[in-house]
């Protein structure tokens, strides 16, 4: 199981492609890519949005299911989902502690 | 301190205009990201895991009031709240949006401050000892030589696209406090017999994957050929520097493949044919340059009896007078580091509000004058020893009074992969956890100097060969694991660390190092002997058992 990530131009945001084409900022917004047909289409899609300025330095990244979420293989993708392990009030990870609040 | 002239205030005025263009440029499609990366790199703006990263150029780690205060609106205005001070003596800002880096740099452009040269394959920011102009054992203040070799080297036609970036690291005293013999080219400040003021120079030093301790190639060059011999050592690097390998590209590599007589001869070869030329610095320019740099009006020494009896009487001052004081030139006078590793902190982050009660200090107190040091601490180079139990209170009451400078909590780490794209383990949170196990301030004092120093990756970002312990963190089977050298040094007896054995997890590193400063506790001739002594005298064995045990 893949997703496709990449970095926002604008300000640099972890983002992932999620439905439609669109760019989302939470991991459990992307869209799952389960084939190899399916990784290739996603990153030609966003090759193409790297084409309008939208992101840059895409590429796919493996994921598995724990307790029913996704969660990246790599420990740098994990970070990258949530931001610094030490500033915990920073990155994604402290949006998702004020949404919840 | 320096200030820019006419030429200084264009050139950047110039640089900013040109790179809002390329941001303006990049964010309407008319530039490929290809083709925006290397532009960007020239601006210090790199692109990190959650965000933008920008590098600000703080030229031998020395700033003004007024700059500090700039580097806290900053961190406030367009970033968290906070800036990161590295091993380079520079500031980094880690969340900047790419749309607003021009507003940035045009805020640093008012305050004389830029991004230029912070990285990409050119001459970097030229770091120098944190005490220049200030430290008692002070031969000549070596930012004076920073700054002519900053002038001769931004954006010098020929050295703008070198095989590998290239650093250079002066220092003014017999101590090295500016690591120079680990740089591309590191200079010792020196007088001959005569009198005269020249340099030692030392070339092919450097970290990453390749560490090396760079090769002397003059005793003594005269102060009057400084340029002249510089620019000798880039043209040989620039031309027989590889550029097929980029880990292969730096001058370390040249000198160790080609041989250091051979390459030698080339220097000088090269050195003959443009000597006595253009390059040749005249005294009078020398004399110049080193007005801006002129010691400030020293007050006369106040009431040290204020400071006597604080040793007494405020709780930690006394740690804190021993630990974090240098001895200054002027009688009445001492450089006071101001650690930005406090217990558990992230080693050389500092918050908007902390910069700001530096600038009012260094202002009040210090003749407006603060450094940055390459081991990621702040310094106030001259103030008067009668007003350091006032400077001391302010600071313990913003968190930046820890009695450690030199101590194994003074640890140097890369941002590691809590920020960096390059990373391959974590190095933050590995120091605060060291940090917090010798935390207590008697036990600290009690193991004395010790330099532990670590990288989140082999590009070695942190130091870690030149560590007394050094500790590197690498990728394996998916888990962080931390290889651990033993004697390295960074000052005039530099050294490269060797590996101790086999790494140790995430969760072990900590009691490892633990278990290697016992040990050294343990087997040492006294409390006199550091660390480092120890290690040279015993050797690996009793460390390497302590930790593997006897097989």
């Amino acid at each position: 199981m893949k997703l496709v990530t990449a970095n926002r131009l604008s300000d640099g945001e972890v983002v992932w492609l999620g439905a439609a084409g669109r760019w989302v900022e939470t991991l459990f917004e992307a869209r799952l890519l389960e084939s190899r047909e399916e990784e290739a289409a996603a990153l030609a899609e966003a090759d193409a949005s790297v084409a309008r300025q939208e992101v840059v330095e895409p590429y796919a990244i493996d994921v598995i299911r724990e307790e029913g979420h996704l969660k990246p293989v790599r420990f740098r993708e994990q970070i990258r989902a949530a931001g610094p392990t030490i500033r915990l009030d920073l990155g994604k990870q402290a949006r998702r502690q004020e949404s919840a609040a | 301190m320096y200030r820019y002239d006419e030429f200084d205030r264009e050139f950047v005025d110039a640089r900013v205009a040109q790179f809002s263009d390329q941001v303006r440029r990049r964010l309407s499609g008319e530039l490929t990201e290809d083709q925006f990366k290397p532009l960007r790199l020239m601006n210090g703006l790199y692109l990190q895991l959650h965000a933008y990263m920008l590098r600000v150029a703080i030229p031998y780690g020395t700033l003004n009031s007024r700059q500090m205060r700039k580097l806290a609106e900053i961190a406030r205005k367009y970033d968290r709240g906070y800036g990161h001070f590295t091993t380079r003596q520079n500031v980094q800002f880690n969340w900047p949006r790419l749309d607003e880096t021009p507003a940035i740099l045009n805020e640093l452009a008012e305050v004389e401050m830029h991004a230029i040269q912070t990285s990409g394959n050119c001459i970097r920011n030229v770091t120098a000892d944190h005490f220049a102009g200030a430290a008692a054992d002070e031969i000549a203040d070596p930012r004076v030589y920073a700054e002519i070799l900053r002038q001769w080297s931004s954006l010098h036609p020929e050295f703008s696209f070198l095989p590998r970036k290239f650093k250079i690291a002066i220092t003014g005293a017999p101590h090295d406090r500016a690591a120079v013999q680990v740089h591309d080219i590191g200079l010792q400040l020196v007088r001959n017999e005569a009198g005269e003021t020249g340099f030692t120079v030392f070339v092919g030093g450097g970290l990453g994957r390749t560490p090396m301790i760079g090769r002397k190639v003059r005793d003594f060059l005269p102060e009057a050929d400084l340029l002249a011999y510089s620019e000798a050592i880039l043209r040989v690097y620039n031309l027989y520097g590889r550029r097929d390998n980029k880990y292969k590209a730096r001058i370390k590599i040249l000198v160790h493949e080609t041989g250091i007589e051979e390459l030698k001869a080339d220097i000088e070869r090269e050195f003959e044919a443009i000597r006595h030329g253009i390059l040749t610095l005249p005294k009078e320019e020398v004399d110049r340059i080193e007005a801006y740099f002129a010691a400030p009006e020293f007050a006369a020494p106040g009431d040290e009896a204020l400071f006597d009896a604080a040793l007494e009487t405020v709780p930690g001052f006394a740690n804190f007078a021993a630990r974090n004081l240098n001895a200054h030139r002027q009688a009445g006078y001492v450089s006071v580091t101001i650690s930005l590793k406090p217990i558990g902190g992230a080693p050389g982050d500092a918050t908007a509000e902390q910069m700001e009660v530096v600038a009012d200090l260094a202002a009040r107190y210090g003749h407006d004058e603060i450094r940055v040091s390459h081991e990621q601490n702040l310094v106030l180079p001259h103030v008067r020893k009668a007003d350091v139990p006032a400077i001391y209170k302010v600071l313990a009451e913003n968190g930046l009074a820890e009695a450690n400078a030199g101590l194994v909590t003074d640890i140097i780490a890369c941002p590691g992969m809590d920020y960096c794209a390059l990373a391959t383990a974590r190095s933050i949170p590995v120091a605060q956890r060291i940090s917090e196990r010798f935390g207590a301030s008697e036990r600290q004092q009690q193991i004395g100097d010790l330099k532990i120093k670590i990288s989140g990756c082999i590009n070695a970002c942190g130091h870690h060969h030149v560590g007394h312990i050094g500790i590197l963190g690498v990728e394996k089977k998916g888990k962080e694991y931390y290889q651990i050298t033993l004697g390295g040094s960074a000052d005039e007896s530099s050294s490269i660390g060797e590996i101790i054995g086999p790494g140790f997890s995430y969760e072990e590193v900590v009691d490892a190092v633990e278990n290697l400063v016992d040990t050294y506790v343990n087997i040492r001739d006294g409390e006199g002997e550091t660390f480092l002594e120890t290690y040279r005298r015993v050797g690996e064995t009793p460390f390497k058992e302590a930790l593997y045990g006897t097989q």
